[in-house]
């Protein structure tokens, strides 16, 4: 009896290790098999030529620059909105009817399907408002994506602030904003910004909302107005059509290392401050 | 505003009274002004919400106003080239996929959370979760990519076929969801007070004792929550599944046979489509929108219902 309970209980933690390195196992397959067949790949060339021809040859920088063009436009513009929202929340909101159709409306935003943004943006900016394929429609929508992800970070960034610096600041005779914008924004900092690069991570990654809002040409796009292809949407199209193959992994790679780095970066960040805080 | 300082309230502590208060009135009148501006900020992810519906809505609504919610949503066949613009093989499609995902997902993700916050030294937790969280940041479509050229011949030698269907949709897709599943299962497993274990062990209860008549059922509503949201993940991943599904709009005829999901029909038909095909196509993302609109709603009316019943 005893012994059955011993066995029992040995090959139930067998199976909950199992589990738990099945991830780093998958993580670590995932990751491998990019990086062994992409690096070969991968160099200056490659990543600061334009693709020519009908097998897309050459060089990838227009689709970098697409990227990081519509990732960093919508990061503006969803900033000083989700961060206010998160001050709202944090700071001002009293609980009641109002808090609780926000809150439903932004978990509801985080759970839209990114293809439904992508029609979303299709719909209403590409269409609607006339701005085109372009790297501003884009942007607008994954603004729209990243929205509820930020104010969330940013939210808990706010609340792990301790109350006792709060009132220190009223103590002083500061008003509710002087104390919120030169106290608890500056001591929240490093975790909003922890925040925002890892929604600018999710950004990076995003492929169907920027197919039907940038457009899927090949260009390197100058003013906001202008067309482009993200790194996520050519690697789509070269998979599915099966040519060039090679330029394929480079382009998975270079895409997993700009996200790793967005990643560890922000754990970096969170650690130091953790570190610094004590 | 009521149960903070005011600084018409206080008294000057530099003797300037008359000054303060002037600069004081507009000051008020200037917080005020800002508490507006942020709840406004706060109130785009309701206009969010609301314009997502309004304008995919207004863009569908002629598939049920003209061709028939009956014919869109219960229809057969999906032929948009004969008229035909039935969803249900792709609505069914993406239930099968989403199950099988969940199926072949949840047991990974919650013995991967209860290894974590019960089993694993701090040594290998600080490995493991990482992962998880990294797991969670790779792009669909580097998934997608990994399942067409890694997964799919290994199960066209399974199954017999090219390898394009719902097997290779379901793992790629149960890798797809563990994080979302183990994160938030590790957060319900952490919210049991540490004396519900104690007191397990206390009473001669083994690791394994304790997780599965103990734990696991105190974190029940928290794991219910997880799968919905994971769900969710599942039944709106688009890239992913596009990829290695094989995008044959028929019913589900068996695990190696191709097969087309509401998500991945979309993005396969919207280049090239047009009029009432392109309507039909908005229709569908509405019916994606409500539907995880519907598993959010359930997830905080389950929640709900765990503040009434601690």
């Amino acid at each position: 009896m005893r012994d059955m309970k011993r066995i029992t209980n040995a090959l139930a933690l067998a199976v909950f290790w199992i589990a738990g390195l099945t991830t780093v196992v998958v993580l670590g397959a995932v990751i491998l098999y990019v990086f062994v067949n992409g690096i070969g790949h991968l160099n200056l060339a490659f990543i600061f030529t334009k693709p020519h021809g009908v097998n897309a040859e050459g060089g990838i920088w227009p689709m970098i620059v697409s990227t990081l063009y519509v990732t960093g436009l919508a990061m503006v513009i969803v900033t000083p909105i989700a961060v206010l929202a998160a001050v709202y929340l944090a700071e001002y909101a009293v609980q009641g009817r109002l808090v609780r159709i926000i809150r439903f409306a932004a978990d509801t935003l985080a759970g839209v399907p990114s293809i439904v943004m992508g029609l979303f943006g299709l719909a209403l900016f590409v269409e609607g408002m006339g701005f085109g394929f372009s790297v501003l429609s884009g942007a607008l929508a994954l603004s729209f994506l990243m929205l509820p992800i930020v104010m969330r970070t940013t939210e808990e960034a706010i609340r792990a602030v301790p109350k006792f610096i709060r009132w220190g600041s009223y103590g002083l005779g500061a008003t509710k904003w002087q104390t919120v914008s030169r106290i608890v924004l500056p001591a929240a900092m490093p975790r909003i910004i922890t925040g925002l690069i890892l929604a600018t991570g999710r950004a990076v990654g995003e492929t169907a909302v920027v197919i039907f809002t940038m457009g899927t040409m090949i260009n390197t796009p100058l003013f906001p107005s202008d067309p482009g292809r993200s790194m996520t949407v050519h690697l789509y199209q070269m998979a599915m059509e099966g040519i060039n193959l090679p330029a394929a992994f480079g382009t998975a790679l270079l895409l997993m290392v700009m996200i790793l780095f967005f990643n560890l970066s922000a754990r970096w960040l969170l650690r130091r401050n953790r570190r610094m805080q004590g | 505003m009521t149960d903070e300082p005011r600084m018409e309230d206080m008294p000057s502590v530099r003797g300037e009274v008359s000054n303060l208060k002037l600069v004081s009135r507009a000051t008020y009148f200037k917080e005020a002004a800002l508490k507006n501006l942020f709840l406004l900020c706060a109130f785009m992810a309701v206009a969010g919400v609301a314009l997502i519906f309004v304008f995919v809505g207004y863009r569908g609504w002629p598939i049920f106003s003209e061709v028939g919610a009956g014919n869109f949503l219960f229809g057969m066949e999906w032929l948009p080239t004969e008229g035909l613009f039935g969803i249900l093989p792709l609505f069914v499609g993406s239930i099968v996929v989403t199950v099988g995902a969940l199926l072949l997902g949840t047991p990974l993700a919650v013995g991967a959370a209860v290894f974590l916050s019960e089993i694993a030294p701090p040594k290998v937790r600080s490995i493991v979760r990482p992962a998880i969280e990294l797991l969670a940041g790779v792009p669909s479509v580097v998934y997608g990519f990994f399942g067409l050229l890694i997964l799919r011949p290994i199960v066209a030698d399974l199954t017999g076929g090219l390898g394009f269907g719902p097997l290779t949709a379901w793992i790629i897709l149960a890798i797809m969801i563990v994080p979302t599943i183990a994160t938030l299962t590790e957060d319900a497993l952490h919210s049991i007070p540490g004396g519900v274990r104690e007191a397990s062990y206390a009473m001669g209860a083994t690791t394994w004792q304790t997780i599965s008549r103990v734990l696991l059922p105190a974190a029940k509503i928290g794991i219910v929550d997880a799968i919905i949201l994971g769900m969710g993940r599942a039944i709106g991943e688009t890239m992913a599944v596009l990829m290695v599904v094989g995008n044959a709009p028929g019913f589900f005829r068996g695990m190696g046979e191709p097969l087309s999901t509401l998500t991945s029909q979309i993005v396969m038909d919207m280049p090239y489509a047009s009029g009432m095909h392109r309507t039909a196509l908005f229709g569908m993302a509405i019916i994606l929108f409500l539907v995880s609109m519907g598993l959010v709603l359930t997830v905080r009316l389950l929640s709900r219902l765990r503040e009434e019943t601690s």
